[in-house]
């Protein structure tokens, strides 16, 4: 087990010491790493115990507002047995993850995973250092450790009338062997895990206090701002900055690689507006005709295509589509979506006078990533460079699809050695350079018998696939298996749940060329559309139910019925609802987890809809803050519902065409719904909880919809589409 | 050269006249709690008071605000975050990434000085500013708390 062992501990405290970042990065995020656990010998690499029994938990993944951090650290100290009153938690930097051979294992949290992909071995980590701690205490009595008891951090020998504190026997228990078996508690005995704990960093985020990338503020710091070519694949060719040149607080106007300018200045504004009155001259390149258009004319041919890759298949689907009584036929697309996280993209990089090292402050959702493109964008050994990871201000799979950003702050920063450089994208750029949600189609056909039961489906998915965009190396002879997230025919991620005897789910790639990316919830948020939507679909042409309709399929998948019964129970299906007030359900897995929602909307005179109120339920197997995960699951509603009814991304002339937040609305607190959240782990598995409740958000009010206006919407956004009755 | 008051402290500015009051207050004067969302007061994030007046203040040039007038930022909204609402904030872990909180605290701020007691509908009217992790029900609930308004 590489990650508690003990002989690269001194790795640690050597590295730091020679981390040249770190002597001005004390005061800074990033450098608090350091400042916090400096001079401070480690337990073993989650834990770090001061001499006043402050608890510091070393956390690997990162804090985008889901509230990783603080359950990652409930773990361990759950495991640890100290007094939750004085953890503290710091972010390891990627730097030192690779000087110590991974110790700290994967930094990426995208996928909802930063807890259940990593709870097995922090939860070690903890019970691992309470271990040696008892037996520190123990050896100095000269007692069993066995006959030690510890709570809160303090260990005592009841036998002896003996008791002390982590802090005092910290530096002997870090001098100690890992214990090579380590036991972990049951779960159902947990006091710290398992409990709505309040966050461990709420407070800084209330005073304007906390310190975002975007923040940053470095001794003789410049600022830079960027404009990269706005259509996609196209070239700079050239650039006149006569008119900003010279200009107070201007230092350089600069080339970024081979499709930006930036320009440096004191301070950002300044850059900003130079860069507004450079004259750029760029080659729009083979993309310049590119239009949703044309996009949408490739996505049609695949729905039809023979060829495609299979993703799940059952029985014979044509030959039961032939022979049914009833055959239902629809087709559905879900356009771009950006991903407009609330803090534009930034980073800040210094190179060393002599060019020989880098480092870079910046949020990201995997530092490894970011410290992988610090190196490939300088032309240094990844030993060479250094991240300080920065809390992110939104992240929802923007910044672990690219460090596009981090590139850029690395080449400009490199015209000023020495001198920290800030880049912060402005909020146009950040809509134009996105890696958006894919663009598909899926055409579906339903095939029921006599007395409605479903003999086959057929589910056609034409469009682009995120992997081929971002990691085709990730490809399986060409097919991407995570275009059927959801859809899958087993295993424990995303497991179709419904029995359906024939059964053909397959991916038409169509890749258009705007970047894709991981966008929350990712893949699954279109697939639980189409399915959810025309499985209604379905039970309406069936003439029956929507709940018994889907139940009859569930048989052979408890945990996605259990969901599903219980938003039905609570959100009083088959019950009458207030007057002009229709409901809808939709279930789904995906992220390992199990979800379903059941929505309440109306839709008024004029077209106008108001959701009021959502009941939602997950199974995550294990809860590791209730609280934090209905936080998860208002604002999954929030993500998804403002795609499904107002956001799109569309593009002409080979650019994005919304560039702010006026032609790319979000909703509002008056659009919220009231959230009824059940979150009911069942306990014999770990699933994600960031992403789940996204795949049902739009299918149950889609779904409503249809109950209350007999409209079918099957291409989003809904604000496309006019409610009113018909 | 401006001269602004912020927080009850006077600062002299040399900047263009036409720079926006947010990059003043985050650039020049050095408070980074108020943040840059969008530039074009859409989004909120970057609210202050002028005046208790909320307003975007990446729309405001600086040359637009008298040395008279009294801005607050979200550092001065109290001196040790003892305002109701921040207590409230912290109470019901209102907050996910945080991004755009300090302006969700200036608008509520104004509100409940004007509207002691609002009604769920002035809560939905005022608060038109973008929370993109969908912290608005915590809000709502958040500015209840403050104001003593229970149910
Ligand atoms: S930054 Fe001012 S409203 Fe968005
Ligand atoms: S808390 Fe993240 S944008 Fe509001």
């Amino acid at each position: 087990m590489t990650h508690l062992d003990t002989s690269r501990r001194r790795f640690m405290v050597g590295s730091a010491a020679t981390l040249g970042g770190l002597s001005i990065g004390f005061h800074i995020p990033g450098g608090e790493a350091a400042a916090q656990t400096a001079g401070t010998p480690e337990i073993n690499a989650w834990v770090v115990v001061k001499p006043d029994d402050t608890v510091v938990i070393r956390i690997a993944r990162i804090d985008m507002g889901q509230g990783t951090v603080t359950g990652l650290a409930q773990l361990v100290a759950e495991e640890l047995e100290c007094d939750w009153a004085k953890v503290t938690t710091e972010y390891p930097t990627p730097g030192q993850n690779l000087a110590r051979n991974r110790v700290w294992g994967n930094f990426q949290t995208a996928g909802s995973q930063g807890i259940r992909q990593s709870q097995d071995y922090v939860r070690k980590g903890g019970a691992a250092a309470r271990m040696m701690l008892v037996e520190a205490a123990a050896k100095q009595w000269n007692v069993p450790a066995a006959e030690c008891r510890v709570a809160k951090g303090v260990i005592t020998h009841a036998a002896s009338g003996r008791s002390t504190t982590y802090g005092k026997v910290a530096d002997a228990a870090g001098k100690l062997e890992a214990p090579k078996e380590i036991p972990l508690k049951d779960p159902k005995t947990w006091t710290i895990a398992g409990k709505p704990m309040p966050r461990l960093d709420t407070a800084d985020k209330v005073d304007g206090r906390k310190i975002f990338g975007a923040d940053l503020v470095l001794p003789g710091m410049l600022n830079a701002a960027i404009k990269a070519c706005p259509v996609f694949g196209g070239k700079l060719k050239g650039f006149d900055a006569a008119a900003v040149s010279g200009k107070p607080g201007i230092r350089k106007v600069v080339a970024v690689g081979d499709n930006a300018v930036a320009v440096i200045a004191d301070t950002w504004w300044q850059a900003k507006t130079a860069l507004d009155a450079v004259k750029i001259d760029w080659d729009n390149g083979p993309n310049a005709d590119m239009s949703s258009e044309k996009t949408a004319a490739m996505l049609r041919e695949g729905l039809e295509a023979k060829e495609a890759f299979v993703g799940n298949q059952a029985g014979d689907a044509d030959a039961a589509i032939a022979a049914a009584a009833k055959k239902i036929e629809a087709v559905y697309s879900v356009p771009h979506q950006h991903h407009a996280t609330m803090e534009p993209m930034n980073a800040t990089a210094r190179w060393a006078t002599a060019l020989d090292r880098v480092e870079v402050w910046c949020p990201t959702q995997n530092g490894e990533s970011a410290l992988a493109t610090a190196a490939a964008a300088s032309g240094l050994q990844p030993q060479q460079c250094e991240v300080y990871r920065i809390d992110l201000g939104g992240g929802f799979g923007r910044r672990a699809t690219s460090h596009d950003y981090v590139r850029h702050a690395v080449l400009i920063a490199k015209e000023v050695p020495g001198t920290p450089v800030k880049l912060i994208w402005s909020r146009e750029e950040d809509m134009l350079h996105g890696w958006y949600h894919p663009v598909t189609m899926c055409k579906l056909t339903g095939a029921l018998d006599a007395q409605g039961n479903v003999t086959a489906l057929k589910m056609r998915i034409s469009g682009q696939s995120i992997l081929a965009g971002v990691n085709p190396n990730a490809l399986q002879n060409g097919r991407d298996p995570i275009a059927f997230q959801g859809l899958n025919p087993g295993g424990t991620e995303g497991r179709l749940g419904y029995a359906i005897p024939n059964l053909m789910i397959d991916h038409a790639m169509r890749n258009p060329a705007v970047p894709p990316g991981f966008w929350r919830g990712v893949n699954n948020n279109q697939n639980a559309i189409y399915l959810e939507c025309f499985v209604d679909e379905m039970a309406h042409a069936a003439g029956q139910d929507a709940l018994e309709f889907r139940r009859k399929m569930l048989g052979g998948s408890p945990k996605h019925l259990a969901v599903l019964n219980a938003v039905a129970e609570k959100g009083g299906w088959g019950k009458p609802a207030p007057a002009g007030v229709f409901r809808g359900l939709a279930q789904h897995m995906g992220y390992g987890s199990y979800v379903a929602a059941c929505a309440e909307i109306s839709v008024d005179a004029a077209g106008k809809l108001k959701v009021h109120r959502i009941v939602a339920a997950t199974d995550c197997g294990h809860a590791v803050n209730p609280q934090q995960i209905a936080a998860q699951i208002e604002g999954s509603f929030v993500y998804g519902l403002s795609a499904a009814l107002m956001q799109e991304i569309t593009i002409k002339d080979g650019k994005v065409e919304q560039e702010n937040f006026d032609s790319y609305p979000c909703m509002l607190l008056e659009d919220m719904p009231a959230v009824e959240s059940i979150v009911m782990p069942s306990g014999d598995f770990w699933g994600g909880v960031g992403e789940p409740t996204i795949f049902v958000a739009a299918p149950a009010v889609l779904n409503a919809i249809f109950a209350a206006t007999g409209k079918r919407i099957r291409d989003l956004p809904l604000n496309k589409h006019d409610l009113r009755k018909a | 050269m401006a001269r602004l008051t912020i927080n009850g402290k006077t600062h002299d500015v040399n900047v263009d006249p036409d720079t926006p009051l947010l990059w003043v207050i985050r650039e020049q004067v050095g408070l980074t709690g108020t943040k840059y969302g969008c530039g074009v007061a859409q989004c909120g994030a970057c609210t202050v008071h002028v005046d208790g007046e909320p307003m975007r203040s990446c729309s405001l040039p600086v040359s637009a605000v008298t040395p008279e007038q009294k801005i607050t930022t979200i550092e001065g909204l109290s001196p040790d975050a003892s305002h109701p609402l921040q207590k409230a904030w912290i109470a019901m872990d209102v907050p996910q990434c945080g991004y755009c909180q300090s302006g969700q605290l200036m608008v509520a701020s104004a509100l409940l000085a004007k509207t002691p007691k609002p009604t769920d509908d002035q809560i939905a009217e005022a608060m038109l500013n973008i929370c993109r992790c969908g912290t608005y029900n915590r809000i709502k609930a958040g500015i209840k708390m403050a104001a003593g308004i229970t149910g």
